[in-house]
């Protein structure tokens, strides 16, 4: 912005200038390009070779071939065994992740917003503690919590450890969002005898949509994503998330690692094509907060 | 800035003083809020307090202290936040400034530069991982037909190995932190700019007594919870040395769960709760911003 106000300024008539100036900042976006693709470009080179090129150095596919795809959705090798029961209890415990932790933080967003519970902020800043835990260290009490509870090894282990984990920022966004609604609904809604949860259902929920589709998509991706606790949580093989089955690709020495990357690649889509699709929402929701502090 | 609405709700709610229904709110307030509490209760204090009974055996200490592997792991933990955290936030600081430039093609790069952060860790750490395979890797394949020689065995050498951890780390978490500092950037008025501009203020200038100013809370904030998040993070390390070579580079993150993993459910709490001198500080540091 400043740049271009300068170049604005100073007139065409210093084009020399301009093209340095130009070049200085590809000199930074290029390096900021590779850096930013460098790993994923080669995750999707070792998806599209076979073994044989995938491990000859080569920067460029020979020849590109999609026979891993078939391989890993056919489940045609070993490892692969339980491919798709993987790739559902990573959908079942993502979209679980997500719908708990709305109900859970629209409920919590709404009773300390516009119900004013007593304790409110105290709760929210309760809440919000949890993030001041660093996650591998609540990991190791929260597997024992686990087992205490009967849960290890069962997909509800990691969706109530997710639902913990996701809940405080849900909710503090959706406080501010529900902040942001003019008192004076609440007040039309009483003066028309509406109880709380007819106020909550028909005013307060249609009105917060778009917070709650920005909400809904982080805890789908922050459930999808997570390693560390589908790794400690689930270790049977059936009940095993996507990425704890590729952590165990590791276990072997003549791991297949053009099928792992593209079991990898396979998996890193999803998330990826959600975030773009709801990029406005995301990024807005996430920087809403950022600023204020 | 959201709280400036709060006296005047509380002013409308009492203005309804008769209303029987009054209590009822507050009634569905508790219940609707109990969720959410019942998860926090179970989820979040609970293993929280069993942690630090777990962890209560002063013999414990003694058996971790005299593990060599823990004293390197604390040394490791302290290069891996010092650098890594103080790297991450100065080129996301610097970047966030690169991305405010308008043109069409820092706008796309700004939509793939958020791809790090948005898929999972583990495909693209495992990716980075064969890159730097001593045999197979491409990089030691190139290295080997430009110089005729062997490259360097990466992840075999601990110190290497570690930068590597902390390079994969910056580059898993960058994309968040330009984000947060470039909305921070975004919030500041352009009046400002443009009066420093006709005073014939320098870049340099511009950003010690513009940008700087504005967004020194922003990035202490973030430094601190950056550092707390990054004490966390198991992934870096672990997926991409698994701790190795010879437990040389573990940090405290993957030290707690390498004495689970063994069953030394002591130890692994004892690793936690010795990171508390490091933590409660930056922890005191955030609910003091909190309650403001």
């Amino acid at each position: 912005m400043t740049v271009s106000a300068r170049n604005a300024r100073n007139g065409s008539s210093f084009t020399f200038r301009n093209a340095t100036n130009e070049a200085k900042l590809l000199l930074i976006g290029i390096p900021v390009l590779i850096w930013t693709l460098l790993p994923i470009y080669h995750l999707c080179l070792f998806a599209f070779s076979d073994k044989q090129s995938a491990f000859s150095g080569n920067w460029f596919p020979e020849n590109p071939t999609i026979r891993n795809f078939e391989i890993v959705l056919g489940e045609k090798h070993y490892f692969l065994n339980h491919f798709w029961q993987q790739l559902w209890n990573s959908i079942f415990i993502a979209a679980m992740v997500g719908a708990l932790t709305l109900v859970v933080a629209t409920t919590a967003a709404f009773a300390i917003s516009r119900l004013k519970v007593p304790g409110g902020r105290t709760v929210l800043n309760m809440a919000l503690f949890t993030y001041f835990i660093p996650a591998a260290f609540l990991a190791v009490p929260m597997y024992r919590t686990m087992a205490f509870y009967g849960l290890l090894n069962t997909d509800w282990a990691l969706i109530l450890a997710m639902l913990a984990i996701a809940s405080p920022y849900a909710i503090w966004v959706l406080k501010q969002a529900s902040d942001k609604l003019p008192a004076e609904l609440d007040e039309a809604a009483i003066m028309d005898g509406a109880t709380p949860l007819q106020l909550f259902r028909l005013v307060y929920l249609p009105l917060m949509a778009p917070s709650l589709v920005a909400i809904g998509t982080y805890a789908v991706l922050l459930a999808w994503n997570e390693y560390l606790y589908a790794f400690l949580l689930l270790s049977k093989e059936n009940t095993l998330t996507l990425p704890v089955a590729l952590g165990n690709f590791l276990s072997a020495d003549d791991s297949p690692w053009e099928l792992l990357m593209t079991t990898g690649l396979i998996y890193a889509l999803p998330p990826a094509a959600v975030y773009y699709a709801f990029r406005k929402y995301m990024v807005s929701g996430l920087t809403a907060g950022a600023v204020k502090s | 800035m959201s709280t400036v609405t709060l006296p005047a709700r509380e002013g409308a709610a009492g203005a309804t003083p008769g209303k029987t229904g009054l209590s009822s709110w507050q009634l569905w307030g508790m219940i609707l809020v109990t969720p959410y509490l019942l998860v926090f209760a179970l989820f979040v204090v609970y293993p929280v307090i069993y942690a630090f009974w777990l962890a209560h055996d002063p013999e414990s200490y003694v058996e971790l202290w005299t593990d060599p592997i823990f004293q390197r792991s604390v040394v490791n933990t302290l290069v891996f936040l010092f650098i890594g955290i103080n790297l991450k936030m100065m080129v996301a600081l610097l970047l966030s400034g690169f991305f405010m430039i308008q043109r069409w093609w820092i706008k796309a790069l700004t939509v793939l530069f958020i791809l790090p952060w948005a898929v999972p860790s583990i495909p693209t750490i495992l990716s980075v991982r064969f890159m730097l395979n001593p045999e197979w890797g491409v990089i030691n394949q190139t290295w080997f037909k430009l110089t005729f020689q062997d490259g360097p065995n990466w992840l075999n050498d601990p110190q290497l190995a570690l930068f590597f951890a902390i390079l994969v780390h910056i580059w898993k978490s960058l994309p968040f932190w330009t984000l947060i500092f470039l909305s921070g950037r975004l919030a500041i008025s352009t009046d400002l700019y443009e009066a420093a501009q006709v005073d014939g203020a320098s870049k340099v200038q511009r950003f010690r007594f513009i940008t700087w100013p504005s967004m020194k809370q922003l990035y202490l904030t973030s430094l601190t919870l950056s550092t707390i998040w990054s004490l966390g993070d198991f992934n870096s390390v672990y997926l991409l040395t698994g701790g190795g070579p010879a437990d040389l580079t573990h940090v405290l993150a993957t030290l707690g769960i390498r004495y689970l993993r063994l069953a030394q459910v002591d130890l692994s709490m004892a690793t936690i709760v010795s990171a508390m001198p490091l933590i409660l500080p930056l922890v005191y540091f955030m609910m003091k911003r909190l309650s403001k």
